[in-house]
């Protein structure tokens, strides 16, 4: 097993790196930056780091009046607040406005374990995704989090980034990786079907792609980095090469990567799919191992699944 | 305080009043009686207290002024007109599509205004955002905001109340514009934030309680503002929704009502200025 980072942690440590060249970046918290990680900026940079306290509502709409000076804010704290509780702050105050803040947002999806459904945000991509002027990432491995905090950094306007609680395998050699805004990765080639993953789906792909691959056949992987806007090309492309679709994210089928590839494919070639991600579910507590197993996202049923969509193929 | 000065103002406000009446008329909708009621403070800002370029909106070291209380959009436009940021025609396009004004005030789209506003309880967090960046940049502008009495009841503000006094944000001077209605009735019935000098200092403010409508008042409270160093300070400004027109005097039922043709007639008489629309 290759080694294994979380996200979040590669958050941290990519702001902290960043700081150092970029003297205008201010971060902001809500009392969690021992968890989102942005202590790692703290230590670095103490006066360009500044405590919220429990109060994201409060953080959004002031990393929006620190923007307005021509700095560029990371505001962090985990998805369901930053998407959810602050989500009209994060509208009015940063997107309407289009000013240049990077929302930070950890721990969402699933496997966030243990704290349950009250902290496990699977809507939070469907809710940004919604809102004009930001611009939706969702990065797969440590080395892909570091570039997409570059990229969000380089780039003049709203980003929401997620970021995920557990450690998951480096997928992506740090120094051959090239991030680029709204294109999506093939990661690995294959022409039987595509799976289309977003975030630490993307390993998982990759390890049912192993196993698929001893059964004959042949999967491509496609991480969709930036689910807004969305990479129509690679999708097509997929499309008509493999026709057979599987979109698999930590995340509700409804408005996510599956909604937004489903849109692609509907508009520009119909095509067979299959969303994997929660059905009109919430999650709840347990170990990550153990809710991937409960709510079907282990690259097993990964492979069931690109199995059964085989058998539709035309 | 020079006589010609305040008189200077009034007039400045006398004018701003009647411009705030004909651009809601023109409208046909709109925030009438929070506009008149917090028409004075932002004369006296704009032509007193801040230090800004109109011809330069963006000046790095501008002092800012957040209409945190963006339904009161119109008294700012008609200000930043008076102040020369852009032509007075613009006045009668506003709420229009296409329009540089819209319905509550856009960064984006017109020249001077700092902060797009109009959801409640926002403004006030951004116009610590700003204060705090001039401490972290160790510039020496200040930071205005105007916030409603009624806008009081957002549980943001008192987030944001906590962060100034943290922060001690002493580069920042929040006003309450203190009418005591919001749309459903009076602030006491609705859900009363009072009382909101108490609350403002419990929450570690320098707390001051002014007449919102007379010019000394405000101009002595913000050097007052000026010279207290290690906290925020707040000028609760005790003013009359609908304030300088007899009928729409402490009335809940201006608050999102423009005035039709006849009833701007009588404004304007009211006033005792002309204007040509």
């Amino acid at each position: 097993m290759s080694e294994k980072i979380a996200t979040r942690e590669a958050y941290g440590l990519a702001l902290a790196e960043f700081g150092a060249q970029y003297e205008n970046i201010v971060v902001l918290d809500a009392d969690l930056s021992k968890s989102t990680k942005t202590e790692e900026f703290k230590k670095k940079f103490p006066d360009r780091f500044i405590n919220m306290g429990i109060s994201e509502s409060d953080m959004m709409a002031t990393a929006a009046g620190i923007a307005t000076t021509g700095k560029i804010v990371f505001a962090s704290t985990f998805a369901i607040f930053a998407a959810g509780r602050a989500f009209e702050q994060v509208r009015n105050s940063i997107a309407y406005p289009r000013l240049n803040v990077k929302i930070g947002a950890t721990h969402a999806g699933i496997t966030v374990g243990e704290d349950g459904g009250s902290h496990q945000a699977v809507e939070d991509i469907a809710l940004m995704r919604a809102v004009p002027n930001m611009v939706v990432i969702s990065p797969a491995d440590a080395v892909e989090s570091r570039a997409a905090v570059k990229a969000a950094i380089e780039y003049d306007g709203p980003v929401y980034l997620r970021f995920g609680r557990l450690a998951v395998p480096v997928i992506y050699d740090k120094d051959n990786y090239v991030f680029e805004l709204g294109k999506g990765v093939e990661t690995a080639p294959g022409n039987d079907i595509a799976i289309i993953a977003t975030g630490m789906m993307v390993g998982s792909a990759l390890e049912a792609r192993q196993k698929l691959s001893q059964e004959g056949i042949n999967a491509r992987v496609i991480d969709i980095h930036t689910i807004k806007p969305i990479d129509k090309d690679i999708i097509i492309k997929a499309a008509e090469e493999t026709g057979a679709l599987l979109t698999v994210e930590e995340h509700v089928v409804n408005g996510g990567l599956g909604g937004a590839v489903a849109e692609v494919l509907s508009e520009y070639r119909p095509t067979i799919m299959k969303r994997m991600g929660l059905y009109d579910q919430f999650g709840q507590s347990g170990k990550p191992g153990d809710l991937l197993k409960l709510y079907k996202l282990t690259p097993d049923d990964i492979v069931d699944e690109a199995k059964a969509l085989l058998q539709r193929k035309p | 305080m020079q006589q010609n000065k305040i008189e200077f103002l009034e007039e400045k406000a006398k004018q701003v009043r009647a411009d705030i009446i004909c651009s809601l008329a023109s409208a046909n909708s709109g925030h009438t009686g929070g506009s008149l009621s917090a028409a004075d403070i932002l004369v006296a800002l704009y032509f007193e207290v801040m230090n800004v370029r109109p011809d330069q909106p963006k000046w790095p070291d501008r002092d800012r002024f957040v209409l945190s209380k963006g339904h009161a959009a119109p008294a700012l436009y008609a200000v930043l007109v008076h102040k020369g940021y852009f032509s007075r025609d613009h006045l009668w396009t506003l709420r229009q599509a296409g329009s540089i004004l819209q319905g509550h005030p856009d960064m984006k789209r017109t020249p001077g205004v700092d902060m797009s506003t109009g959801s409640l309880g926002q403004g006030i967090s951004a116009a610590n955002g700003m204060a705090l960046a001039g401490k972290i940049d160790k510039k020496d502008y200040r930071v205005y905001a105007l916030l409603g009495d009624g806008e009081l009841e957002e549980g943001e503000v008192w987030e944001a109340a906590m962060t100034a006094a943290h922060y001690k944000l002493d580069n920042l001077t929040a006003f309450v514009d203190h009418n005591h209605l919001q749309i459903d009735g009076f602030i006491t019935d609705v859900k009363s934030p009072e009382p909101v000098d108490e609350k403002f200092k419990a929450f570690g403010w320098n707390v001051l309680c002014i007449n919102g409508h007379d010019m000394n008042e405000i101009l002595e409270a913000v050097e007052q503002a000026k010279a207290t160093k290690g906290k925020p300070t707040v000028i609760i400004a005790e003013t009359v929704k609908g304030k300088g027109i007899s009928f729409m005097e402490c009335q809940a039922g201006w608050h999102g009502v423009a005035p039709n043709a006849q009833q701007k007639e009588q404004a304007l008489k009211e006033l005792g200025v002309e204007v040509n629309v």
